[in-house]
């Protein structure tokens, strides 16, 4: 093991707080981000149990404006853009004409835009094929480098948000945004992640970034707020079964092999890779995503071999320790009509596993929430 | 720290030597650059291995890394505390994280390993 050279790599405007928090900061895409600060596991841990702050300022954010800009995006992205009220947020998927996924992403319809955030690298890609494939009246701005993002996930959030917030923060619905003050900066907050609990993603101007991460921080100490790192982010997302571009979702895949025809409505009319999209979706699939849990100890990692009936038939995308269920998991692809009974190939050694239905952790407050919500709801 | 009256590699492996055997581990050092240990192979017992051969595999949440036997000799005894609980090896690299225990075959091959003062000035840098 050597020592740890200075990160070369973009920085967010918050690299000197993660710095200063004592964090392990790596290379990602061409970031130096914070990989973790106290520890992997305790911070996700801290996340399931309490609230833990993200900086993920390194996405991409594109503003759409113009009359045809919906047009646009319907035919561009493979969710219903067209059904957003303003300040809903949907998550969509690009394909590009064979279907192949480019990037998954969110939509944001906002008063007089619509907001594209993308993964952080998928940016220079993202940008060009939507600019080289809306029509009409739509103009394309990149705003990602006047954005900070910040993300305050964990079933404290609610609470610790809206101690600086100047909104009524515990009212805003899963997968909704407003305009919202923090910290007395303009922001836009949306209730949407990537770890399974409840949570708000904070969209403000870099100058602003601090600020509004040093609040949420004092506001938080009561229970417990640490910073955490992108290795807990993957860890959480794993356990529920969230895809990743670049592991489960490639230009190789369609959303019929990635489990993502939820967000593909085939019957919206015509968007780029529709055609391909249908017709796979209508012959089948030669592989499909799985995830599965060890039954022995040992950590699963992408591009191990999935054995079945003594045969390899499909590759580990991703796969770690997951500190919630104290195990190793993942995800990968099998072909239809493998059973449950599978075998991951580590290193030298052979290990049981079992494919398992997602998410494979259960027990998150974004799915306590709406638990919640549906129960009160038909108790009326 | 590194603790006196132990020895160290440069590969970041500490011994302690009881009677004929040798007993070894990850320093603080390497733990702190592994970060949260959360699976280790348990070396065969009874495998014979020399000096600088792979003695197993530790992993964290995001790597996979090797230690080596810092002697050469059977191992006689390996850690079980570590299947349950990988973390030891962060919480007390040098205590109840122990990894291995070495039955030595050449007692002058300790000669070559680092004192703490020589590690800590490695680890410095």
């Amino acid at each position: 093991m050597s020592s740890s050279a200075t990160p070369t790599g973009r920085r967010t405007p918050l690299y000197d707080e993660h710095v200063r928090a004592g964090a392990k900061i790596v290379d990602f895409v061409g970031w130096a981000m914070p990989m973790y600060y106290r520890g992997i596991v305790g911070e996700h841990r801290l996340v399931r149990e309490a609230v833990g702050l993200f900086d993920v300022s390194h996405m991409g954010e594109f503003v759409l404006t113009g009359a045809d800009a919906l047009a646009s995006l319907d035919r561009i992205v493979t969710n219903r853009v067209g059904a957003l009220t303003e300040g809903r947020v949907q998550l969509s998927l690009m394909c590009n004409e064979d279907g192949g996924i480019l990037d998954d992403l969110l939509v944001y319809r906002l008063p007089g835009r619509y907001m594209l955030v993308v993964n952080a690298a998928n940016r220079e890609k993202d940008l060009a094929w939507v600019r080289d494939h809306v029509q009409g009246d739509t103009h394309v701005e990149d705003v990602s480098d006047e954005t900070a993002l910040v993300a305050v996930q964990g079933p404290a959030s609610e609470d610790v948000l809206g101690r600086v917030a100047d909104a009524d923060v515990a009212s805003l619905p899963y997968y909704y945004s407003a305009a919202v003050t923090v910290a007395g900066r303009e922001t836009l907050v949306s209730r949407t992640g990537y770890t399974g609990e409840d949570g708000f993603e904070i969209y403000c101007a870099p100058d602003d970034a601090s600020s509004v991460w040093g609040a949420l921080l004092e506001a938080g100490a009561g229970s417990g707020i640490e910073p955490v790192g992108l290795g807990a982010r993957d860890t959480l997302r794993l356990e529920m079964g969230y895809a990743l571009y670049g592991s489960e979702m490639d230009e190789t895949r369609t959303p019929v092999e990635a489990g993502l025809l939820w967000i593909t409505k085939l019957d919206k009319g015509d968007f780029i890779g529709r055609e391909v999209i249908a017709a796979r979706k209508e012959k089948g699939p030669h592989e499909r995503l799985v995830g599965f849990e060890l039954l022995d100890r040992g950590v699963p990692r992408k591009d191990q071999r999935i054995v079945a009936g003594g045969e390899p038939v499909g590759l580990v995308t991703s796969g770690s320790y997951s500190p919630s269920l104290d195990k190793g998991i993942g995800l990968g692809y099998v072909p239809p009509g493998v059973g449950d009974a599978i075998e991951v190939a580590i290193r030298a050694r052979i290990i049981p596993a079992r494919i398992v239905g997602l998410p494979l952790y259960r027990e998150g407050s974004v799915r306590r929430r709406r638990a919640d919500a549906a129960s009160r709801s038909t108790a009326r | 720290m590194a603790e006196a009256g132990l020895k160290f590699t440069k590969s970041h492996e500490w011994i302690r030597v009881e009677g004929g055997d040798a007993v070894v581990g990850l320093t603080d050092y390497a733990q702190g650059e592994l970060g949260d240990i959360v699976f280790i192979e348990q070396p065969e017992k009874g495998k014979d291995i020399a000096s600088g051969d792979v003695l197993t595999t530790v992993e964290s949440v995001k790597s996979v890394s090797e230690i080596f036997a810092p002697v050469s000799g059977e191992v006689v005894d390996a850690n079980a505390a570590l299947d349950d609980d990988p973390s030891l090896i962060n919480s007390d690299p040098y205590g109840q994280g122990w990894i291995a225990k070495i039955r030595l075959r050449d007692k002058s091959e300790i000669d070559g390993t680092m004192t703490a003062e020589e590690y800590e000035e490695l680890t410095k840098g």
